[in-house]
């Protein structure tokens, strides 16, 4: 069988899916902060699919500004979860309710 | 040999992925994380990305899994312990999760045969992605060394003993 370009589009929607997942299912904001990270690289996995199958390489240099982003955010969202673990006490999603109405 | 290649990446990263997500101990989740990255990256090498591989690995498996391991050892986050299961989430999530990928997979469906993969294997590819990078893109990755530099203002100023 041939490997064509929905089959890496229906892996990199399943890998979202499971961000997503998780990102419901679990309370420990860390993990919940890995399955953010899941779902950027399934569509990061998306661009680089359809740079091959377009045959332009701009998909790959936005992948490239992706990364960066993502390691940006990972440093600032990981500074706010030791703030947050320093006021709260743990790192559960239920303790972050401020703004519930 | 390429579709056989395909699917053993495609089960590692989706299996790496669902062990992130059922692991107890933050740790196991981490290390879950690499495995699929890891695997991520050799979905890279199949489409003629080898540059982004090696950023991946380096980026990713590297720098930010080594932040999240120190965090998590920073803040000793033992395992779950004995919890009742949160049904109710479980079954969100779940339908949330399985509607999307149905979704996704309709769609997808719809574009069969559209578009020809670029014969596998492409040495110029570094030199294609500095090419782009320094003339059409320039401005923008200019401007990533500003979103870096505030990120790491931002991390810092974050991490202080008081917060005001």
């Amino acid at each position: 069988m041939d490997i064509g370009l929905q089959h890496y589009l229906v892996a990199s929607g399943a890998l979202f899916s499971l961000g997503l997942f998780g990102i419901i299912f679990r309370r420990n904001l860390i993990v919940v902060f890995m399955c953010l990270e899941l779902m950027l690289n399934a569509a990061n996995l998306t661009l680089v699919a359809f740079s091959r199958f377009t045959q332009h390489m701009d998909g790959q240099i936005f992948v490239f500004f992706t990364i960066t982003v993502a390691a940006a955010e990972v440093a600032v969202g990981l500074a706010l979860v030791v703030a947050i673990f320093r006021i709260k006490g743990n790192g559960k999603t239920e303790s972050l309710k401020e703004l519930k109405f | 040999m390429e579709s056989l290649l395909f699917w053993f990446f495609t089960f590692g990263m989706l299996l790496g992925g669902i062990g992130v997500i059922a692991n107890r101990n933050p740790i196991a989740s981490a290390l879950s994380l690499v495995i699929s990255i890891c695997f991520l990256a050799g979905l890279y090498l199949l489409l003629n990305a080898f540059f982004l591989a090696a950023i991946q690995i380096i980026v990713y498996a590297g720098a930010v899994m080594v932040l999240f391991l120190f965090i998590v050892m920073l803040l000793d986050l033992r395992a779950e312990a004995k919890r009742p299961f949160r049904w109710g989430a479980f079954f969100v999530g779940l339908v949330v999760a399985v509607l999307f990928f149905v979704a996704i997979a309709r769609v997808t469906h719809s574009m069969k045969d559209r578009f020809v993969a670029a014969p596998f294997g492409n040495p110029d590819n570094i030199t294609a992605i500095g090419n782009l990078l320094f003339t059409r893109y320039l401005l923008p990755f200019e401007v990533t060394s500003i979103l870096l530099l505030v990120a790491m203002i931002g991390a810092i100023l974050l991490s202080k003993k008081e917060l005001k």
